[in-house]
C-alpha cells in the first residue's frame, strides 16, 4: 500500500528527530525568526494601543461614543462579536470534528487553528462585555446570586444562553488546547539547552513522561473532549443565531439561521486559517508539514461551506417572497435597493461569486490567489453580519421610527484594535509555543512510513537492527 | 538518596529501544516471561502497546460520564429553582418550568462539567503534576519524549532480579539497559 509522494501529509525526508527539530526550532532558537516577525508584531502592538485608547474612552464616556442609536441599537459591537466568534469556529472544527472523522491531515494545522480559536474568542468576548456599558458589573450576567439587587438571570432569554455558550466555549477550547500541548511541552523541556526554558517548559509539562498508562488515558480524554467540542461548537453558533432568530424583527426571524450561521462560521474560519497558514509556512519553512495538499483541501472546505452560505442567501430571499408578509418583503427590497444596497451586493460578490474561482484546480495551487480569495471571504462574512444586524434594525415595522446606522470613529478604532490584538497574540503564540503538534506529527509520520515500507516498521528511528524484524512483522499486520 | 550509605533500593530496570514495533514486541515477550509490573514509555501514543503490557483503565470514561450527569443536573436544577421557586417571572404567560427554553444552558453545563472531568480526571489518574520520577534519572531518558522507546520492569515485580532481568531485557534486543534507584 505505498502512496505516491504527492499524496503524503508530511513531505520531504524526515525522521523523528527532524520533526522535533524543525518544529521545535521556531520556539527554542529565538534567532531563527525572520525580521517580518518583528515588523508585523510592532504594527499589531501599535493597533493594540489603539484598542486600549478606544476602550478607555468608552469606559469614561459610555457607549454613546459609538454609532449605535434608536432604532439601530446593535452595530459594530454585535457585528464584530459574531464575526470574531465565527472565525474561531474553524479551529474547533479542525481540531475536534476532523479528529472524530479520523482525518489525519488535520494534525499539522490543528494546534495553529486552536490558538486562533482562543484569540478570536477573546476578541469576540470583549464586545458584548463592553456593550453592556458597565463591564465592571458583568458578573450580573452569571447566576451568582442573589447579588446586591437580589436578582437572577432570565434563563428564557437567548442572551443568557449566549453567556453560557460563549464562556463554556472559551473554557473548553482552552482546556483542549492545553491538553494537546502537554506532550509537546515535555519534548521542548527535553530539547531545551537553556536552563530557564527547561524550567518553564518543565513546569508546563507537569512531569509528563509518556508512559503507556499516561497515553491511554490521554487519548481517552482527548477523544472525549473532541466528542464534547463538536456539538459544543455547533451549539455556540446556533445560540448566537438565536439572539436574532428568537426575536420578531424582519430579517432575523428565520429558522434557517442556526445552520446558516454555523456554515458561515466555518467558512470565515477556514479563510482565516488560510490567511495565517500561507505566510507562516513560508516564513518558517514548514512546507513539509503544511503541504500543498493541506492548502488544497482547506480551499475545498472553504468552497463547500461557501456554497452552503450562498444557498442561505438565496433561501432568505425566497422566504421573504414566499412568506407573503409585507414586512419581510420590504426587508428584502430594502437590502437589495435601500440605502445599504452596495453592502448587500458586495456581500454577494465576496461570499457568493469570488470563491467560485476555487473550483479551478490551478487557482487552488496559486497561493497568492487563495490568500486574496480568503480576504474576500473574511470581508464578505463581515458584510453578512452588517447586513443582518443594522440593516435589519434600521427600518422595521413603523416608517416613523426608521433611521440610519453610521459607525463612529471609535467603532472603527476598536475594530481595528481587536484585529491588532488578534495578530499580536498569534505572533506571540508562534514564537513561544510549538505551532504544529509535534507528537501527532511523529505518530502520523510513523504511520506514513509503515504504509510506505510495510517491511520496515521502525525505519527512521536510526539504523534498523536485525532483531527488529520480529517487531516489524507485527506492525505489518497493524498497517493493513 | 546519595546520603544513604546502605545499598539504595532499585526502582527497576529500564531498557531502551529504537522503534515502536520493537517496543511492542519486547513488551509482549516480557509479559510472556511472567513479569507483571512493567511500564513502557514512548514519544507518541503507540497503538497496541497498552494491550501488550495488558493495561486498561475504564475509570476515566466513567468519571467523564459522571461529570456530564452532574453538570446536567446542576444546570437543570439551577434553572428550575431560579425560574420556579426563587425568582419566578411571568414571560408571555409561559409556564414557569419552561423546559425547552432551559435546554441550551443545560447543554452547556453538561459539556463544561464533562470537559473539566476529562482534563482533571486524566491528570489526576496519571498522577500529574509530578515534578520528579525515578525514570527521569535514566541516562538518555530525555529522548523518551523525542525518538526513543523505553520498557521498564519495576523492582516490585516478584520475578525481579537485577542481573537475570537485565540479561533478559538485553536478549530482547535493547540498545541499553539501566537500573535506576527509587526515590526516598
Amino acid at each position: 500500500m505505498s502512496k505516491p509522494p504527492q499524496d503524503r501529509f508530511i513531505g520531504g525526508k524526515q525522521s523523528y528527530e527532524s520533526i522535533d527539530r524543525k518544529i521545535g526550532r521556531v520556539v527554542l532558537d529565538q534567532k531563527s525568526h525572520p525580521p517580518i516577525w518583528l515588523i508585523t508584531f510592532a504594527m499589531a502592538f501599535l493597533l493594540v494601543q489603539v484598542l486600549g485608547g478606544a476602550v478607555l474612552w468608552l469606559l469614561y464616556k459610555g457607549v454613546g461614543i459609538w454609532g449605535i442609536n434608536q432604532p439601530a441599537g446593535w452595530g459594530f459591537d454585535i457585528i464584530n462579536f459574531v464575526w470574531w466568534i465565527g472565525i474561531g469556529h474553524a479551529g474547533t472544527l479542525i481540531s475536534a470534528v476532523l479528529l472524530l472523522m479520523r482525518q489525519q491531515w488535520r494534525n499539522s494545522i490543528n494546534r495553529f487553528a486552536e490558538a486562533m480559536t482562543i484569540f478570536a474568542v477573546m476578541c469576540a468576548g470583549m464586545y458584548p462585555l463592553l456593550h453592556t456599558g458597565r463591564p465592571w458589573v458583568a458578573y450580573w450576567l452569571m447566576p451568582i446570586g442573589p447579588n446586591t439587587l437580589g436578582m437572577w438571570p432570565q434563563f428564557r432569554s437567548p442572551l443568557v444562553w449566549d453567556v453560557f455558550a460563549v464562556s463554556t466555549y472559551m473554557t473548553v477550547s482552552a482546556l483542549f488546547w492545553f491538553v494537546g500541548l502537554i506532550p509537546d511541552f515535555a519534548t521542548l523541556r527535553d530539547r531545551a539547552k537553556n536552563k530557564i526554558v527547561q524550567v518553564v517548559f518543565g513546569m508546563l509539562a507537569m512531569g509528563w513522561r509518556g508512559s503507556v498508562r499516561h497515553w491511554l488515558r490521554y487519548e481517552t480524554a482527548y477523544l472525549i473532549l473532541a466528542g464534547l467540542s463538536t456539538p459544543l461548537v455547533l451549539s455556540v453558533h446556533s445560540i448566537v443565531s438565536f439572539d436574532f432568530a428568537v426575536s420578531i424583527v424582519p430579517g432575523w426571524h428565520t429558522t434557517i439561521f442556526p445552520p446558516y450561521f454555523v456554515a458561515g462560521a466555518i467558512y470565515a474560519g477556514f479563510a482565516m486559517v488560510l490567511t495565517l497558514a500561507i505566510p507562516m509556512r513560508a516564513w518558517y519553512k514548514l512546507k513539509d508539514f503544511i503541504t500543498d495538499k493541506h492548502i488544497d483541501w482547506m480551499a475545498k472546505v472553504m468552497l463547500a461551506t461557501g456554497l452552503i452560505v450562498f444557498y442561505g442567501y438565496i433561501l432568505e430571499v425566497f422566504f421573504g417572497w414566499y412568506s407573503g408578509n409585507t414586512y419581510e418583503i420590504a426587508m428584502i427590497k430594502n437590502r437589495m435597493t435601500g440605502p445599504y444596497a452596495p453592502f448587500y451586493w458586495s456581500l454577494i460578490t465576496c461570499n457568493g461569486i469570488v470563491p467560485q474561482l476555487l473550483w479551478i484546480p490551478k487557482v487552488r495551487r496559486c497561493y497568492p490567489a487563495i490568500f486574496v480569495i480568503s480576504q474576500f471571504v473574511t470581508i464578505g462574512m463581515w458584510l453578512e453580519r452588517f447586513i443582518i444586524i443594522p440593516v435589519s434594525l434600521h427600518r422595521d415595522f413603523l416608517p416613523s421610527s426608521w433611521g440610519m446606522y453610521i459607525p463612529s470613529f471609535w467603532d472603527i478604532a476598536m475594530f481595528v484594535g481587536t484585529i491588532g490584538f488578534f495578530i499580536m497574540m498569534m505572533f506571540l503564540f508562534v514564537r513561544f509555543l510549538p505551532m504544529i503538534n509535534i507528537f501527532e506529527m511523529k505518530e502520523l509520520w510513523q504511520r506514513q512510513q509503515q504504509a510506505e515500507h510495510a517491511d520496515h516498521a521502525d525505519v527512521g528511528a536510526g539504523p534498523v537492527p536485525a532483531h527488529d524484524a520480529a517487531g516489524a512483522g507485527h506492525d505489518k499486520e497493524n498497517a493493513q | 538518596m546519595s546520603h544513604a550509605p546502605a545499598a539504595p533500593k532499585p526502582h527497576g530496570l529500564v531498557a531502551e529501544f529504537l522503534g515502536p514495533g520493537a517496543l511492542i514486541e519486547a513488551a509482549k515477550k516480557t509479559r510472556a516471561a511472567g513479569y507483571k509490573k512493567i511500564d513502557a514509555y514512548s514519544p507518541f501514543p503507540v497503538h497496541g502497546l497498552a494491550e501488550a503490557v495488558e493495561f486498561e483503565d475504564p475509570r476515566l470514561q466513567w468519571l467523564i460520564f459522571i461529570g456530564g450527569v452532574v453538570g446536567a443536573l446542576v444546570g437543570l436544577g439551577l434553572q428550575a429553582w431560579v425560574s420556579v421557586v426563587d425568582y419566578p417571572v411571568n414571560v408571555g404567560g409561559k409556564p414557569m418550568l419552561s423546559l425547552p427554553a432551559f435546554v441550551p444552558v443545560l447543554f452547556e453545563c453538561t459539556v463544561l462539567a464533562a470537559s473539566f472531568a476529562a482534563v482533571f480526571g486524566m491528570l489526576g489518574l496519571n498522577g500529574l503534576p509530578r515534578p520528579h520520577h525515578p525514570v527521569f534519572s535514566v541516562p538518555g531518558f530525555d529522548r523518551a519524549s523525542q525518538d526513543r522507546f523505553f520498557l521498564v520492569v519495576e523492582a516490585v515485580d516478584p520475578q525481579y532480579d537485577s542481573h537475570e532481568t537485565a540479561d533478559f531485557l538485553q536478549s530482547l534486543g535493547a540498545e541499553s539497559v539501566h537500573e535506576v534507584e527509587d526515590e526516598e
